[in-house]
């Protein structure tokens, strides 16, 4: 067991780790963050991921004990004072989830994408996504999505 | 065929898209899938998994798993053998004959294919409960193989069940017509092979199980990653035994099915029993690797069709034969998956006679079902294909070719036997052209030919037609299913003037609770936020035929909107005492009704029926109804769709750069929603054309074992998709409307082939195995040049 200090939302927890404890279970199981998914034991799927330091991971390839000193921002954290995020609400508005499995992922990913490329084209935002995997949207509606988003997130600065 | 007169006037929110009641909740991390749930005490179940696809099973031994400190219990196929009254359930056996082998949640004596659980774990903790898993010794006794369809029907296959002395499960025909003359005198005729390889469904979300036992009274409470939590009752009682009555489903949040769902699993039974027999709550969570064995496969088919047509090339007759995957052992619907599209192979065409025949076959691979389209996508494939080789045969264009056939007087019967109610197919045609601006395409890709372009653009069409929302139950007990294909709903108009609503059918992605939010609003003329429905819950919504084959609005809606009739009915029964007018003299407009300038509202009714202080003599208090709709007919979406692919012809490689579809999917409820699926639809289909392929080598073993070199695509593969709509309402329900989950799988595959094929036809390639990877584009183009 290793003793760690993790930030996640903005709150700090310290945690006794098993050095073998993926990232993604620590959110789930042990801070009960359940809105960041499991879609595949591959990295393939990107349903779970998660922002680290602002830059989006997959929560499945890290474990738990190397995201110790850093901070952590799952779907939970996203929305601020009972509004949605940007991103979420250009989800929402553009029907760019169905069943939402992916979702978290996907949202935390576009994030990610947004603050480094703040008006990507749609190609960029297709190559910027292709670690993330959706099966319901076909992805038409979450390009449209993350487009609404920029221009959203643009007004917003 | 009866008609649904009334003229609905239906629009307030119908007809809009409303936004996604479902949201919330998904984008914001508290939704509850399976694998957010835990109980207390709760401990985990792993399956151990056979490594060989055949094999006799010498010996288990637990004994390690058992000394692992964390494991509370682990049994063999053997030790559990007493724990089923009946075999894992297939419910549909299409013929007296068909073979149907003793499906154990473990097998006992032989391994049938590589994922065949043989043992099971229970342990403290998930990660314990797959260590203990690796602890279990099985001694097997490997077997002779059998993967490919087509070499297990020769003499001296390898048996997968030795029992059956052959590897046909069944053989099933459908003819109608005069087939043979109308071959004997055809001008033309085309006679293709396809194969539609082994798909895997991928829904985001694994599958998964959580059961709480109740010791004190026998109950059961089972949540299961499921479209099917009402079918998962009734046979899940019938393989455990638990009574019916003490057996509670759930499906929770559920991340996708596409079919895959659709199924009832060795892991539930096994879950099951385990609570039954530790009286802990039992949890098992699939990884995706172990799903990709677990989890039905779809498609896997070989297939043949032959068309007959005369020189102008008027289709007039249609001969199919299949040879179609079982795999090892018949899952739910397993067998009835070819017959679900055993009318469509004339597709939109009126032809005269037709003749289809199909044999399942055993192969020691996992078990084939339902995946997205079921039987239809392979029918649409086959003609649609076909289509376009009888129109470069006959020398004619490949929309002139499907205009000349076109079925355009409805309804409909088919030479296959069924009834189409509505379509109007030149119209989505017409549509799709002009979206797609087929002469500047058509020119530009001359251009290209002609200065041997080495990007050649290719162009292709389907123009479908399907059924879909499953279905008649008379038909169904026609052709052997095991259960009907009506549904259920039952409203609650509370007194405070909100409005719950159960439904049968059980959402994993589809928005039925803004579809039906919208129906019932407008019917009860109520705010669409005052209307909640409630799904999923065995006992929250007792009857329910649930949710696969673009059935939910086409039969659950139309149960739905039937129900909100009889509130109505009942309401202006009570509006009339109350107001002193004869029922009939009310008008009902939103929400109220009236009459001599005295009016009540649906909300003040159910207040009134409520108290019950003043309700017309023998009237029960209260404003509740239910509806159980049995459709008279299946759902008929028909559609264009082209797609657009430019070819490198050096490397290879396809790319798919525009993609048109029109659908005609009747009345529209919510379009934004439609579209939805639509779009979703289309990506399936172009997985299948371009990129996925689950691969046995010979000895069974999966080889596309992951997400890693299964290739599901990702945005990056993909184009906007450019979308139409026409409108030929439905005929035999009273919203007009037809099912759109499937339509864009079952048409986009044979757009992107068609287009693929056309893009090659200068090489003199008139067809590629699927999926039409840069290396098999490549190898055609080489071998096309010597």
């Amino acid at each position: 067991m290793r003793r760690v200090s993790i930030t996640v939302n903005g709150e700090e927890h310290e945690l006794e780790l098993e050095p073998r404890e993926l990232l993604v279970y620590v959110l789930r199981e042990r801070l009960e963050l359940t809105g960041t998914n499991v879609g595949c034991d591959t990295s393939s799927c990107g349903a779970c991921t998660v922002l680290l330091d602002g830059e989006s991971v997959k929560s499945c390839t890290l474990l738990g004990v190397q995201a110790d000193g850093h901070e952590i921002t799952t779907i939970e954290g996203l929305a601020t004072n009972g509004s949605l995020h940007p991103v979420q609400d250009a989800f929402h508005d553009e029907h760019g989830l169905q069943c939402g499995y992916c979702t978290p992922g996907f949202v935390m990913a576009t994030v990610s994408l947004l603050r480094e490329t703040p008006n990507p084209s749609e190609e960029q935002i297709r190559h910027a996504l292709e670690g993330n995997l959706c099966r319901c949207t076909g992805y038409h509606n979450i390009v449209r999505a993350v487009q609404a988003a920029a221009g959203a997130v643009e007004v917003s600065r | 065929m009866t008609t649904v007169a009334e003229e609905v006037t239906l629009g307030r929110i119908v007809g809009t898209s409303a936004e996604r009641k479902e949201d919330t909740a998904l984008l914001t991390g508290l939704a509850k899938y399976i694998d957010d749930m835990s109980l207390p005490g709760m401990v985990w179940m792993a399956i151990v998994r056979s490594p060989y696809a055949h094999a006799r099973i010498q010996s288990v031994d637990v004994s390690g798993a058992l000394a692992h400190r964390d494991v509370i219990a682990a049994y063999s196929g053997a030790d559990l053998a007493d724990d089923w009254q009946a075999s894992l359930p297939c419910a549909w056996l299409p013929t007296e004959e068909t073979h149907q082998p003793n499906h154990r949640p473990l097998a006992v004596d032989e391994a049938r294919y590589v994922g065949d659980g043989i043992a099971v774990v229970v342990a403290a903790s998930r990660e314990a409960a797959h260590d203990a898993a690796e602890l279990v010794q099985v001694d097997y006794d490997p077997l002779p193989v059998v993967v490919d369809p087509e070499r297990a029907l020769d003499e001296g296959a390898p048996l997968v069940h030795e029992e059956f002395g052959t590897n046909n499960c069944y053989t099933w025909k459908l003819s109608a017509g005069e087939v043979d003359e109308e071959f004997e005198r055809a001008d033309v005729t085309v006679k293709e092979r396809y194969r539609q390889q082994r798909l895997i469904p991928n829904a985001i979300e694994p599958r998964g199980v959580l059961v709480q036992p109740s010791p004190a009274t026998g109950e059961l409470t089972m949540w299961s990653a499921t479209q099917i939590p009402h079918i998962a009752r009734v046979t899940l009682s019938m393989v455990t035994g638990v009574p019916e009555a003490k057996l509670r489903v759930i499906a929770p949040d559920v991340g996708g099915g596409f079919g895959s769902k659709l199924n009832v699993y060795a892991e539930e039974a096994l879950a099951l029993a385990l609570a039954r027999r530790l009286g802990r709550p039992i949890k098992w969570i699939e990884t995706r690797s172990e799903g990709y064995l677990a989890t039905i496969h779809g498609r896997d088919v070989v297939q043949e069709i032959e068309l007959a047509a005369t020189a102008a090339g008027k289709i007039r007759a249609v001969r199919v034969r299949l040879t179609t995957a079982m795999g090892a052992y018949l899952q739910l619907v397993t067998p009835g998956i070819p017959l679900l599209g055993a009318w469509l192979y004339g597709g939109a065409y009126d032809i005269a006679a037709y003749d289809f025949e199909c044999t399942g076959v055993f192969t020691n691979t996992t078990p084939t079902d339902a995946y997205r389209g079921a039987g239809r996508p392979e029918a649409t494939y086959a003609i649609e294909r076909a289509v376009d080789a009888l129109a470069r045969k006959v020398g004619k264009d490949p929309v002139e070719l499907r205009r000349l056939n076109f079925i355009r007087e409805f309804p409909a019967t088919m030479a296959s036997g069924l009834t189409v109610d509505s379509g109007d197919y030149d119209r989505h045609l017409d549509a799709a052209l002009e979206i797609l601006g087929y002469d500047e395409l058509r020119t530009r890709q001359a251009d290209r030919r002609e200065l041997g372009d080495t990007t050649q653009l290719g162009i292709g069409f389907s123009t479908y037609l399907e059924m879909c929302g499953l279905a008649p139950s008379r038909i169904l007990g026609a052709i052997r299913y095991g259960a009907g294909g009506w549904d259920a709903a039952t409203i609650h108009f509370l007194p405070t003037g909100t409005v719950q609503v159960l439904i049968g059918t059980s959402p994993h992605g589809q928005s039925h609770v803004t579809t039906f939010s919208q129906i019932v609003a407008d019917r009860l003329g109520i705010g669409y936020d005052e209307v909640e429905i409630l799904h999923g819950d065995t006992a929250v919504a007792p009857l329910g035929m649930d949710t696969y084959g673009s059935r939910s609005l086409t039969v659950g809606g139309i149960a739905v909107y039937f129900a909100a009739d009889r509130i109505l009915e009942k309401a202006r029964r009570i509006a009339a005492h109350q107001l002193e007018v004869d029922p009939g003299a009310l008008e009902y407009e939103n929400g109220t009704f009236s009459a001599n300038g005295k009016a009540m509202t649906t909300k003040e009714l159910a207040l009134q029926a409520w108290t019950a202080h003043n309700l017309p003599d023998g009237m029960e208090p209260g404003l509740e109804a239910s509806y159980v709709f049995d459709p008279e007919n299946f759902s008929w979406p028909a559609g264009t769709h082209v797609a657009v692919v430019e070819v490198d012809t050096e490397t290879g490689a396809v790319d798919l750069v525009r993609y048109v579809a029109v659908d005609d999917v009747g009345k529209v409820i919510n379009p934004m929603v439609v579209d939805g699926q639509v779009h979703g639809g289309i990506a399936q289909g172009i997985g299948q054309a371009l990129f996925e392929e689950a691969v046995y080598d010979e000895d069974g073993n999966l080889v596309t074992s992951s997400m890693v070199n299964y290739l599901v695509p990702s945005a990056a593969e993909l184009p906007s998709f450019e979308l139409g709509r026409t409108e030929t309402p439905s005929t035999t329900n009273p919203l007009g409307v037809k099912g759109v989950g499937e339509t864009g799988t079952i048409a986009s595959t044979a757009a992107v082939m068609n287009a693929v094929v056309d893009a090659l036809s200068p090489y003199g390639i008139t067809d590629l195995e699927m999926p039409a990877t840069p290396e098999r584009v490549w190898r055609a183009i080489e071998g096309a040049g010597r």
